[in-house]
């Protein structure tokens, strides 16, 4: 929240740094993004630590965390195949990531005075790393497993020849488009997700300031926002999963060709 | 937006701080642990699959175990048969025997007794004929005087007697 009373739906995606931190003049300075991604991570490892008793009888985490790789490596296994078995490891990765950052930035900590939750996710610097990433991949994968037969993914299986060029051409396009649409979904559902909630958070908190109507809008407002935060807790979950599918179905492409 | 406005002076730190956890991610957990629990499930369904066969395998070879089973006792079934059928076959023909044997003593006896009756029969017929004979001689004797001799008389009483 901004100072002054004003409400800037804006200022919860700054990122603030904690420890200013150069190495050879490249700024890598700490900051609460950087600190959210930690524990992002903790979370992940102490939710898989769970799952590695290795019991033959499962308890009830280790059922959790089998139930999620399982789920991965279902999605893997159905859209690529056995052969995408060795992609696993980085599809969950993403996935594993994407659905905790984007899960910590849901958590109403700004209760607590001094901390609020970040949201890496809602940073197209972080989303669209990871989309360059699985992009890189889809790249190297194809061209090393089919050198340059891997431009037949340009020309779909019975394409008339004199539609070859266009055809070719909006395959193109729509293959360059990838990493961009896959970053730039993750970025706009939580960033549109966290502003439609500040938004009318404030209105709750400026409603309940201003007179009978402003209590009426109030609540209203906060009626609703319970209902966006649902709404959020699903998108949350779909656009982590919707990263982590199209990531696979791209790799299916370079994999399999069409 | 801070996103865009803050882009040129975050954007290594980012940049770093996500290969970092995204790196610790992917090579710790992703190709550390993942595979571990994939394995242990792996495991799991491999040994319920394996549980599995070898059950199937025990329950074929409990239905080969009762077939054989049922096998030799229908064959032990048809032995009892048949040996009960030959022991009462056998004592049918020996009680058969003891009743022939029995019924032929019975046999022998009536006839002896048969022959008996007819010795007493013929000899009391004979006795007969000869009082009748001797009465018939003494009759006529007393009544006509005449002495007939006992060969005529024995002879007259047969005519008379056996018509």
């Amino acid at each position: 929240m901004a100072a002054e009373g004003k409400i800037d739906p804006m200022h919860q995606f700054t990122v603030e740094p904690i420890a200013p931190l150069k190495i050879g003049g490249v700024d890598i300075s700490f900051t609460n993004s950087a600190a959210w991604m930690l524990v992002a991570l903790a979370l992940i490892f102490g939710f898989m630590a769970l799952g590695m008793k290795r019991q033959l009888v499962p308890g009830r985490w280790q059922m959790a965390v089998e139930g999620l790789t399982g789920f991965i490596d279902n999605m893997v296994r159905v859209n690529i195949g056995p052969e995408g078995k060795k992609y696993v490891p980085y599809i969950f990765s993403l996935f594993s990531f994407i659905l905790v950052a984007n899960l910590l930035g849901l958590l109403p900590l700004a209760v607590i005075p001094g901390l609020h939750s970040f949201t890496t996710t809602s940073h197209f610097s972080i989303t669209g790393v990871l989309a360059v990433m699985s992009f890189a991949i889809v790249l190297i994968v194809g061209f090393w497993r089919h050198g340059l037969h891997f431009f037949s993914l340009f020309i779909p299986h019975g394409t008339p020849a004199v539609m070859v060029p266009l055809i070719a051409a909006i395959e193109f396009i729509s293959f360059m488009v990838r990493p961009f649409s896959l970053a730039l979904r993750l970025f706009v559902a939580m960033i549109a997700g966290h502003i439609l909630m500040e938004v009318f958070g404030s209105f709750v908190v400026n409603g309940l300031n201003g007179g009978a109507l402003g209590w009426g809008v109030g609540i209203l407002s906060f009626i609703f926002i319970i209902g966006v935060s649902a709404l959020e807790l699903l998108v949350v979950a779909i656009q982590a999963y919707v990263f982590a599918l199209l990531t696979t179905l791209y790799l299916n492409d370079a994999i399999n060709l069409h | 937006m801070p996103q865009i406005e803050q882009l040129p002076f975050i954007f290594t730190s980012q940049l770093f701080w996500l290969l970092v956890v995204f790196g610790i991610i992917f090579f710790g957990i992703g190709r550390g642990m993942l595979p571990k629990i994939q394995s242990t499930v792996d495991l799991r369904e491999q040994r319920i699959a394996d549980d599995l066969a070898q059950a199937q395998s025990a329950r074929a070879a409990a239905e080969q175990t009762e077939e054989a089973w049922r096998n030799r006792m229908d064959e032990a079934r048809a032995e009892a048969a048949r040996l009960a059928q030959g022991a009462r076959q056998e004592s049918a023909r020996e009680t058969e025997a003891k009743v022939r044997d029995a019924a032929d003593q019975i046999n022998l006896k009536v006839e002896t007794a048969e022959q008996q009756i007819r010795q007493s029969v013929d000899a009391a017929r004979a006795e007969i004929e000869a009082v009748t004979a001797e009465a018939t001689r003494e009759m006529v004797a007393r009544l006509t005087g005449i002495q007939v001799a006992p060969e005529e008389a024995a002879q007259a009483v047969k005519a008379e007697l056996h018509g």
